[in-house]
Parts: structure tokens; sequence; C-alpha cells
């Protein structure tokens, strides 16, 4: 076997570095893995003329940690923390995405309740999530103060976070079936004071860039791509509805009763930097509104699936007293439960884009193959092409905006 | 658009009748339609959906592999994910290919995005992608000599001998 590699893999061509360096008007220049301004740890290598970029190559794979395998070997609830590190930005849709897809194979019935508490949890991830994309914009083309100052409010989401789960980044929420218990008295208090304040700070972050004339300048025809173009790529999520496509899972494949609710989906025209801002700052405006209106209708009920006690762990009195509870309990601990037979796919509407989760299973205690759909993966491809003829500067606005989340991209 | 009825029958009956001995076999899971087609055929049968204006599967959304040590001549499977985005449908191609001999053709000229999704199954399963325009590794580093996800590779380095699997409940 290891003779039919040989001959097929082909190394990056990183020896020309050297050869045609300031050779001519051409240099070479390496672009990450560890800069500054690439936010992440991955490679470009740029054939620049003067500041004019001809031609890029993209290395990536820094950060990849085999989580496609070591699914192969976990139990489904054991799978969840996993799912925290693929975006890292926005960890709550990873984990509930997974724990939906878990449950579309075993025929878990959600109650109402725990749609709307996992929609805000969503919703407000994905406000975290396109608040550091944006702020992150606001700090390439030179203003710092922006990004500080929705960080404060990022910080409260994470409050919010630690409330429901006890973790802030990498938060593991929720559970196959549901929540491990309702939201508390603080949850409550904490919303509540995000959405009196966080409208105000958000309109003055908004006030600060959207219409300021150096920013448009800068990021007008920053990485433009088309809305054909995007697709044949098969960009999703806010990147190809800045190009024009009002694609969204949220509304296509509602999951978690988001037909409930009332929301818009912002497109762009160009597909260019300053689109892919505004469509995700209007997406805050349009979570927020749907945080709202599930907050305000939050069902009465339980806060997880009653039909599922071979896989949602059972309260801890019932654990002492009751004997099928003291089974379940072990089982679950141990990962010893068998799943149906069956191939799921699940996707739901990322931070990024469309993230899903194909899982093959074989009715083991573990997935006999789980894919994730990497939504950063599949559009950092058309990268080199949106950059090629623009500056630098722009080639580094145009990364910021894609959101390229490293944990996402290298799995 | 024409006043076709998306239903799992119809779109099989559209593909079969157009391409007739395609299909080995067909099943519906969880509300998607799995159809396992031949391998010479695959390249064809996804630029046709993508074309055809009735069907106009016409997105991609991943390829992945999968392998089965015990299927013999057959051992590694190659999956399509494709989706009408204005039909709303998926459809999930998948293809097998013997071990020994893991060649399929690239579609890469059809989804330019499928470049670095075929790159990632060269990757961990060793399939080739035959047409393609750069297939070298993509998330490993480049002088592996095996296929990681397939089966008969385990989590732990292969080589050690110090682990005894009495002590770690296998």
């Amino acid at each position: 076997m290891s003779d039919l590699n040989k001959n097929k893999i082909n190394t990056p061509n990183l020896t020309s570095l050297s050869k045609e360096t300031i050779d001519g008007d051409i240099a070479t220049l390496n672009f990450g893995p560890t800069h500054p301004a690439t936010h992440g740890i991955f490679q470009n290598i740029m054939k620049v003329d003067g500041d004019k970029i001809l031609s890029s190559e993209q290395t990536v794979g820094y950060i990849h940690r085999a989580f496609e395998k070591l699914a192969e070997r976990r139990p489904y609830n054991q799978i969840t923390p996993i799912t925290d590190r693929l975006n890292y930005c926005s960890s709550p849709i990873n984990n509930m995405g997974w724990e939906m897809t878990v449950e579309k194979l075993i025929g878990a019935e959600i109650p109402k309740r725990v749609d709307y508490m996992r929609v805000i949890i969503m919703e407000l991830s994905r406000i975290a999530d396109h608040l550091v994309c944006n702020s992150v914009i606001g700090v390439d083309t030179g203003a710092l103060s922006g990004f500080m100052y929705v960080f404060q409010e990022r910080e409260k989401i994470y409050d919010i976070f630690e409330e429901v789960c006890g973790a802030r980044l990498t938060t593991n929420i929720g559970r196959i079936g549901g929540f491990e218990r309702d939201f508390s008295k603080g949850f409550h208090d904490k919303l509540k004071a995000f959405l009196a304040n966080f409208p105000k700070a958000f309109e003055e972050f908004d006030s600060l860039l959207s219409r300021n004339r150096i920013f448009i300048d800068r990021t007008r025809d920053a990485g433009p791509i088309g809305a054909k173009r995007a697709l044949e790529y098969g960009f999703t999520g806010p990147n190809l509805r800045a190009a024009g496509v009002d694609y969204d899972v949220r509304a296509m494949n509602p999951y978690s009763s988001y037909q409930d609710f009332d929301f818009i989906i912002p497109v762009g025209v160009k597909g260019d930097t300053y689109d892919r801002f505004m469509v995700r700052q209007e997406e805050i405006r349009q979570s927020l509104r749907i945080i709202n209106q599930a907050y305000k209708n939050l069902p009465e009920g339980s806060y997880f699936a009653q039909n599922i006690p071979e896989f949602y762990l059972p309260p801890k009195e019932d654990v002492y007293n009751k004997m099928e509870s003291l089974i379940y309990h072990f089982k679950i601990v141990m990962g010893e439960i068998p799943v149906p037979v069956g191939e799921v796919y699940h996707s739901v509407e990322g931070g990024n884009g469309e993230l899903g989760f194909h899982l093959v299973s074989d009715g083991g205690r573990t997935p006999y193959r789980l894919q994730f759909r990497r939504p950063c993966f599949i559009y950092y491809q058309g990268y080199p092409e949106m950059i090629t003829g623009q500056t630098i500067s722009e080639a580094v606005l145009t990364l910021s905006s894609l959101n390229v989340i490293a944990g996402e991209l290298d799995a | 658009m024409s006043d076709f009825i998306f239903s799992h029958e119809t779109v099989l009956e559209r593909i079969s009748n157009k391409f007739e001995g395609l299909i080995i076999s067909s099943d519906i899971s969880y509300n998607i339609l799995t159809i396992e087609v031949k391998t010479s055929m695959t390249y064809e049968l996804i630029k046709w959906l993508k074309d055809d204006s009735v069907l106009n599967l016409s997105f991609l959304t991943l390829i992945g592999g999968i392998h089965y040590p015990e299927n013999k001549g057959k051992e590694l499977g190659i999956t399509y994910h494709v989706h009408g985005l204005e039909s709303n449908y998926r459809l999930r191609i998948r293809t097998f290919v013997p071990i020994e001999n893991p060649i399929v053709d690239s579609i890469v000229d059809i989804y330019v995005g499928a470049n670095w999704l075929e790159r990632e199954t060269f990757d961990f399963f060793g399939i080739e992608f035959k047409g393609h325009p750069n297939l070298c590794r993509i998330l490993n580093e480049d002088d592996m000599d095996y296929f990681p996800m397939r089966k008969e590779y385990h989590l732990e380095d292969a080589t050690r001998e110090d682990k005894d699997d009495r002590y770690f409940g296998r």
C-alpha cells in the first residue's frame, strides 16, 4: 500500500519560495501559518507583484485532531464535547446540531419547550459568532475600539451560557433529549438584562462602521464572489447570502421549531466584504427578534424528552431509589446503549453555514462512520479565486469576513 | 418549472429511466433516498442531475468515504450528497470500489467545490479520483504512509506494543 501512495502524493511546491523571491518584480509572500492577521493557523503562500496578488496557495490541517476517527470509538453522548471544538465561536450550535442528529436516529419526541430553549441558546451563539467576525473586520480596517466594545457584550452571552451549562467557550451544552436542567433564575435575569441592553450597544457599534466612509472604501469590492460561483464552490451561510442567494437551513428545512418564528433572511448583492459584513449585522438583529419571540412564548412543559429513558440520564434521587433508573444510569455512563441501524443526515444553520452531520450507525454503541459537513472547509477553497488581483490588505479583510475558523476548517 | 412532483419514487423512476442498469440498489433511510450506483457511471449521473432541468439537483453538499472491510470486492464506498435548492430535495449517491484498485472519476469539473472534499477522501481512505487536478493529502502530513480512516487503523499508534488491550476494555 505504501508503494501505491508514494507516486500519488504531491507535496506542495514550497522549494520555489527561495528561488523566485525578489527575482524580477514578483515576490513570494509567506502569509501565515501564525500571523496576527490570519486569526488562526493557516498558511497562504502568495505570489505578489508589488501589492497585487497574482496567485496564492493554501495549506490547511495545522490543527487537525482526527475528530471523525475519534467519534468512531466514542458513545453518542461523549461525542458532544468533540463538536464543541469545531466552530468554537458558536459551540452550542454544534452541540445541538449533533444532539438533534442523534435524536433523529433514535426517534426522540422533543417537547416544544426544549425546541424554544434551544432556539434561544443557538441564536445567542449566532450573535456571539457574528460579533467576533464583524468586530474583527473592524480591527483589520484599523478600528480597534468597536472590537473591545462588542466583546464586552459577547462576554455577557458567555455569562448566560455559564448559567445554563457551567461552561463558557467549549460549552458541551444540553443533552441528547433536551437539557440537563431547566433555565435557572440567574439565566432569566441575565437574559433579560442582555435583551434590554444589547440592542443599544450593538447599534452604536453599527453606527461606527456601517456608514463610515473609510470603512466602506476599504471593504467595497474586497474579495467579491458571484452567486453562481459561490454555489459551485459550495458556499453556505452568510457568505452565500452576501452573494445574493437566500439559502438558510432554518427556513428551508426548519429544525427545532424554527417555523414558529418570524424572521427575514438578509441577502447581499455583490458578495464582497462589505456585503458579508452587512448580512451578518442584519442577522444579529434577526437573531434578537427570534430570541425575543422564543422567550416571550416559551412554552411550559418538560425540559427533556420523556420517551428515551435509555439515553437521557435519570434524576439522581431516582438513581438511588429505583432499580430501572440505576440500570439506565449505569448503561448511559458506560455507553452500553445499542441504537437503531440507519443512516442519518441532519444539518443546522451554523455560524458559518450549513453544518451537517452524516451519521452511519450499524447498531453498535458508537457511530460506524460520522462525517461533519464543515462549512469553513468547503468555502475556504474559494479564497484564492476571490483574492487574485486584489491587494494584500484586501486579502486580509476577505479572510476575516469569510470567518474561517481553524477548528472547523481542520476538524 | 415543470409540474414534476418530488418524491422518492418519482425521482428514482426518472433516474432509472434515464440510465438503464445504473442503480444497483436503493434504500430510504430517515427520509433521504440512497441509491447505490455503478462506479463507471457516477460521473455522468452527477453531471446529469446538475444539468437536468426537472430534477436540478445542483448543489453539492458533501463527499465522504466509508470502509466496510467485510464487503469483499467493494470495501470502500464513496458517498455524495446532492441537494436541489429550489425543490429542497436531497439525494444520497453511493458507489463502491475494491480496496486493491480504489479508483473513481473526479467530479471537480462539475463542482469546483469537490476539490478539497475529494482530497480529504483520498487523504483518509485512499480513494483515488481520476482526473483530479491536485490529488494530494490535505489534513494529514504528506509523508504519512497509510490511510487513517480505514477500519484496520486504530486510534493509537499501530506500531506500539506496550499496550495490552485487556486493560483498556477492548
